[in-house]
């Protein structure tokens, strides 16, 4: 499937995930670097009132999702997949009033496993506000259902 | 010198109630988490909503939702047996997925491992029907400052 196709997929995909939609995320196109999400900063998603710094399980839930996304873009088909675990580090405080990044790359691909590294950052990826690893495992026969 | 710290040592402790401090973050409203107390004994509930789906054909809860709600889980009881006057920083986080988040309310509680002078250890685990039968668990370490 060619690269213009699948940006108009994940964009689709966001728009009907429910809990992506309901955070305001969106698809924010991709690179060689892996795939981008963003979400504008929003006062009900705020973790704490004192610094209006947004909750850090909305960072996680970007994180989560666009490393998904990930796998599918490197699989270039999708296939269901299932998050096995997922393991953050928080570097900082994301900026109050800023849009949120995430970029993600599934950086190894087995037949049953695909293994991401994302960032969540403002500017740029160097300077993260979080990393995230995932393993996701991919759809085998024993997980599809039987007709 | 002794004089003057001694009023300090001497007042007494006003420890913040954990639904208290749930009601002042924006986004545990968002999530629409409540708070069972049975004394010292918390058990954190999420409701079921639609906006908390992230597969809508299975249909599932988003990996991110329950993730967000075992953190909000694990500050929680850390209000319960530590007294803070600011939201404690989530330094790092480990979800294990272990089933999918079925359309139906969620549970959690949390054990604090270990809170130290700087860091606190706290893990949660999630369920639905069964307590015995966990979706999710998570482990994770906060700064924490306990002034």
């Amino acid at each position: 499937m060619d690269q213009a196709a699948f940006s108009d997929m994940f964009g689709t995909i966001i728009d009907n995930t429910p809990y992506m939609k309901a955070i305001g995320a969106v698809y924010d196109g991709r690179s060689d670097d892996g795939l981008t999400m963003r979400l504008p900063w929003r006062e009900d998603l705020v973790g704490d009132p004192e610094t209006r710094v947004i909750a850090s399980g909305v960072v996680t839930a970007l994180l989560d999702n666009g490393s998904g996304m990930a796998v599918w873009d490197r699989l270039n088909e999708f296939k269901p997949i299932a998050t096995l675990d997922l393991r953050i580090d928080y570097m900082r405080a994301a900026e109050p009033d800023r849009d949120l990044l995430v970029t993600a790359k599934c950086y190894k691909l087995t037949r049953s496993i695909g293994f991401v590294r994302a960032f969540a950052y403002e500017d740029t990826p160097d300077d993260p506000v979080a990393a995230a690893q995932a393993a996701f495992i991919i759809a085998s026969p024993s997980l599809t259902p039987k007709g | 010198m002794t004089q003057d710290i001694a009023p300090a040592l001497t007042r007494p402790i006003e420890r913040l109630n954990p639904e208290d401090v749930l009601k002042a973050i924006p986004f545990a409203g968002f999530l629409g988490m409540r708070l069972d107390l049975a004394g010292d004994e918390l058990t954190a509930r999420l409701p079921y909503a639609p906006h908390l789906i992230g597969n809508p054909m299975i249909p599932a809860l988003h990996g991110g939702v329950i993730s967000a709600f075992m953190e909000m889980t694990a500050m929680a009881q850390l209000f319960l047996s530590e007294t803070f006057h600011h939201v404690p920083k989530p330094i790092d986080v480990s979800i294990q997925y272990l089933r999918s988040g079925r359309p139906v309310d969620t549970f959690a509680r949390a054990i604090v491992n270990r809170a130290g002078r700087t860091v606190a250890n706290v893990e949660v685990q999630a369920w639905q029907e069964q307590r015995s039968q966990p979706i999710a668990k998570l482990q994770t370490h906060f700064l924490i400052s306990v002034d």
